[in-house]
């Protein structure tokens, strides 16, 4: 079925428009970086750089810039750490509530943003502020990994129940103790899954604004910059611009994960 | 033992920073807010159920979010999976790794910068327009329709992905298995394809749902109707009603627990 | 057995862990910090009600920070146009550095506030009683800042921003939300705000007004021209009867409008974009929209009358930078700052020497900024509460009234 022309004339044909669909508006973005003028009206009157200096130029910029990097790595970190152990836990033991973990993971990522929101801020004022921890980007970080977790367990839990635990077996048999074991054989094979889920964990983090909203106080990652500055009429063909550099830094990582995870193709054909 | 110290770290941090503050936001939706004062009132009362129950508004954005919630899922199922379909099945290693990459980029550029470049897209003057006049047609303009587009665009990655995840795990030979037994393609696809794909479907459709049933930004942008996000969030403001915030904030945790509910017993949870 | 029971005990201790917390967490939650402390000295300071009521009694060195919440165009340093910044020379001169929040709308800069990460906002009439009812700010010493004393009488010991003879923030300028259309599709200049009402209007899905529930008061403000047997006097306090035409005429007036502008940056678009050619708006935009050239664009205050706005800098119950606070209050309402700021935003400035130095001559006669005559039909954003300040007792509506309303009047 797969082999005949007319299906994969369609398929190609569908695939090529959804692309058009996904890349329009970036497009825009990219043609707007460039606009003249800095009034969002189509068509545009003209073409400059000049954003593009000034953008190249912004310590706010670069300072959400990184802050939104620092607590992406940071809440990665946590939900690649706390993700994969439950994801061990869930595959490699039965009891009772297995079936609610999974459910309780997902909760965060699946409630819409302005309830974790809302509940993470009540949280951080009544738990953590006592205690001495205020809203910055230790709270920012809690936000993310709080649903970053999710995407990490999700991966992990799929790449487990994809191989086979009796090289695992076999190790203890051979008498290495569970970290050996963990490091030798488990982890190697669990290493595109961590990476993978990484990267989408990352890419949720550094996004992400409605939670970001609501736990980073005075704390400005780059989303925040970015839906403050709309209401200055100059800096937005510099948010424009900004848009396009971080797209184009992004392709980095994801080539390179996409390399990194390419299946043996065991179930393919070519 | 073992198992004890791996689930410790997870589950305490679940426990402690999430589930407790959901429990302390839905206990305060039992309260009010005395009137002149603006302080919390803690005694508790079903006001707040009641306004939201008995005033038909509150019926109709409900109604509006859910809506085009099913719509969006709906739309980035059907257009997710013919690309996912050829990424898994169709596509030559090469192209499958530059698909990945093309489909995942846009994730990383600013929601906010996307829906503005879908305002010019769809303004009154704005490209959709300038395309489409000379055929005498006319883009949507702003409104539910421009917001069930908007969302579709915007979680179209988060559908692609999984389905794309879950196809790559039908063997080849069952395919051609179905055809060598005489199957023509639809019949292959009703019986093989979709028994496989459909749990993976319905993995996506949990973010696809989820965002739009949260989001409030989105509509502020591109259209003037209001959804569940914006009431909640208005009403945390100067109105200060955050008893009232809750109460209809418990709606789309009810309607994502009976959804999430279902997706389970669908299998979504094996397919993530 | 005992492994039955060893389950239940667990989901038994899970259930008590999350309850205990939540109860936990209620209780402490919520009831918070009683008045702000009161730093300085209390004795020896006789007749300062600000400081009795838990003002600082003396500013000291800069801190070198200071983190504000504030309207767009308030807080200039030079990003949005080179020539507009009176944050860098407050810097050089006090050692600051400045770190602000741009607000959209007085509900998200309440909410801001009640963060406590800053340290001050330039809050409106509507928002500034109720950061006073949460304890979100604390009273100014006036005393402290220099220029208060060039501040126009009739912006000095207004309800919103004094209360029972305590001042609670310096001005910092007054405005009003006027009626504005684009030129080529407008083509004769309106007078009234009854283009924005009329059910037959030529402009239906065109139309652009404030999209926040104070918008409500700009109904009343027409109902007060056109009805006057309904008596109303101030747009802010409404009894059920007022109160409910009001609404009623906004809900006839959902079927023509176009957009309820949420910040000045869609609503810019939207008329550049031709998606709205009439509506309410700040002189900001127009201004703006000026600057860009792509379309022509009219103001008018409409012979009605207008809601408006008096903002005031106000500090914060928990902030953590007061003096910086104090010295930035002092340098955004002395003369040459002040007339700065009100030539970019499009407001009256509130120091009287300031219109003598804004850069167009004619700016404070453009904003009617010596003219009371003018403003006393400016009807300014005050928070509606119950008390209706008259014979009427509690009989008005209160803003969570107004909020629900207006959610009702969106649909």
């Amino acid at each position: 079925m797969v082999q005949s022309r007319a299906a994969k004339l369609l398929l190609r044909a569908a695939t090529s428009l959804t692309l058009v669909f996904i890349y329009l508006p970036l497009g825009v973005i990219t043609l707007y970086s460039f606009n003249d003028s800095r009034s969002l009206t189509w068509p545009i009157p003209g073409f400059t750089l000049h954003w593009w200096g000034k953008a190249l130029d912004n310590p706010g910029a670069r300072d959400a810039l990184l802050t939104s990097v620092k607590a992406g790595l940071g809440a990665t970190g946590i939900a690649l750490v706390l993700g994969t152990l439950a994801a061990l836990a869930v595959h490699r033991y039965q009891f009772f509530g297995r079936e609610t973990i999974s459910f309780l993971v997902i909760l965060p990522i699946a409630l819409p943003g302005i309830v974790t929101g809302m509940a993470l801020n009540a949280t951080i004022s009544t738990v953590f502020e006592p205690i001495g921890i205020s809203f910055g980007l230790l709270t920012v970080v809690v936000g993310h990994a709080t649903f970053c977790i999710v995407v990490m367990y999700n991966n992990v839990l799929a790449r487990m129940r994809r191989s086979s635990r009796s090289i695992e077996e076999a190790s203890m048999d051979l008498g290495a103790d569970p970290w050996q074991t963990f490091r030798h054989i488990t982890f190697p094979q669990l290493r595109t899954a961590l990476l993978a889920g990484g990267l989408l964990a990352f890419a949720l983090s550094f996004d992400e604004i409605i939670v970001t909203t609501f736990t980073a106080g005075p704390v400005k990652t780059l989303p925040i910059w970015i839906f403050q500055n709309f209401a200055r009429p100059n800096q937005i063909p510099i948010i424009n611009v900004v848009a396009v550099i971080v797209i184009l830094l992004s392709m980095i990582p994801v080539y390179i994960a996409q390399r990194l995870t390419q299946e043996s193709g065991i179930l393919r054909r070519r | 033992m073992q198992l004890g110290l791996l689930l410790a770290p997870p589950l305490g941090w679940l426990l402690i920073a999430y589930l407790g503050s959901l429990a302390v936001l839905f206990i305060s939706a039992f309260w009010s807010v005395d009137s002149f004062s603006g302080d919390l009132v803690r005694d508790p009362t079903l006001h707040n159920f009641r306004t939201l129950v008995e005033t038909p508004v509150y019926r109709q954005i409900t109604g509006r979010t859910v809506g085009i919630a099913a719509a969006v899922t709906l739309a980035d199922a059907l257009l997710a999976f013919p690309i996912a379909f050829y990424m898994a099945k169709v596509a030559s290693r090469r192209m499958r790794g530059l698909l990945v990459i093309a489909i995942l980029m846009p994730l990383w550029s600013s929601y906010l910068v996307k829906v503005y470049a879908w305002r010019i897209i769809l303004q009154e003057d704005g490209l959709f327009n300038w395309l489409l006049s000379p055929f005498g047609l006319s883009g949507p303009g702003f409104g539910d329709v421009a917001t069930w587009l908007v969302f579709t665009y915007l979680w179209l990655p988060y559908m692609i992905i999984p389905i794309y995840a879950g196809l790559e795990r039908l063997p080849d030979s069952l395919l051609e298995a179905s055809s060598d037994l005489g199957g023509r393609g639809w019949l292959t696809f009703r019986r093989v394809i979709m028994p496989i794909a459909f749990p993976a479907v319905v993995a996506g459709s949990i973010f696809t749902f989820s965002l739009s049933l949260g989001d409030y930004i989105t509509p502020t942008l591109v259209s003037n109707t209001q959804f569940i996000g914006n009431v909640v969030y208005d009403n945390i403001g100067v109105a200060g009603n955050l008893p009232f915030a809750a109460a209809f904030a418990t709606v789309p945790v009810v309607v994502m627990v009976a959804y999430l509910l279902v997706a389970r017993r669908l299998g979504a949870f094996r397919a993530l | 057995m005992s492994r039955q029971w060893k389950r239940h005990a667990g989901w038994a201790a899970l259930i008590l862990v999350v309850a205990g917390l939540a109860l936990l967490a209620a209780g402490c939650g919520g009831g918070e910090e009683a008045g702000a402390p009161s730093t300085g000295t209390a004795g020896g300071e006789p007749a300062n009600k600000d400081v009795a009521a838990g003002a600082q009694a003396n500013v000291g060195g800069g801190e070198g920070q200071l983190d504000l919440v504030a309207w767009a165009g308030y807080v200039e340093n030079g990003s949005t146009d080179p020539e507009v910044d009176w944050v860098t020379p407050f810097t050089e001169k006090t050692g600051c550095k400045v770190n602000v929040t741009i607000g959209q709308d007085s509900s998200q800069m309440v909410t801001l506030m009640k963060t406590g990460n800053f340290d001050g906002v330039s809050a409106s009439g509507d928002a500034s009683l109720r950061l006073v009812a949460g304890d979100d700010v604390k009273p100014v010493n006036v005393a402290l800042v220099p220029n208060y004393a060039d501040v126009i009488p009739a912006l000095k010991d207004q309800p919103y921003n004094t209360v029972d003879g305590v001042h609670y923030g310096i001005p910092h300028g007054r405005g009003a939300n006027i009626l504005m259309w684009n030129k080529a599709v407008v083509k004769t200049d309106p007078d009234s705000w009854g283009v924005l009402f009329d059910p037959n209007s030529p402009y239906k899905s065109k139309i652009s007004v404030y999209g926040f529930p104070i918008y409500i008061a700009d109904a009343a403000v027409y109902l007060k021209a056109t009805k006057p047997d309904l008596g109303i006097d101030n747009p802010y306090e409404l009894d059920d009867k007022q109160f409910q035409a009001a609404v009623d005429l906004l809900k006839q007036q959902r079927q023509i409008v176009g957009e309820y502008w949420p910040d000045a940056t869609k609503q810019i678009q939207s008329y550049e974009g031709g998606d709205s050619v009439v509506g309410t708006t700040w002189q900001y935009q127009a201004n703006v929209i000026e600057a860009d050239e792509k379309i022509k664009v009219g103001t008018t205050l409409p012979k009605e009358g207008a809601t408006g706005w008096s903002d005031t800098w106000m500090i914060s119950s928990k902030a953590k930078h007061p003096n910086c606070m104090y010295m930035w209050m002092d340098w955004i309402v002395s003369p040459q700052v002040n007339a700065d700021v009100a030539e970019w935003f499009g407001e009256a400035p509130a120091n009287s020497k300031s219109c003598a130095l804004t850069a167009s001559k004619d700016h404070c006669t453009i904003f009617h900024a010596e003219d009371e005559a003018y403003f006393d039909q400016v009807y300014e954003w005050q928070t509606p509460i119950s008390d209706c300040g008259d014979d009427r007792g509690e009989a008005c509506k209160d803003f969570a009234d107004w909020q629900q309303a207006w959610t009702e009047i969106k649909g």
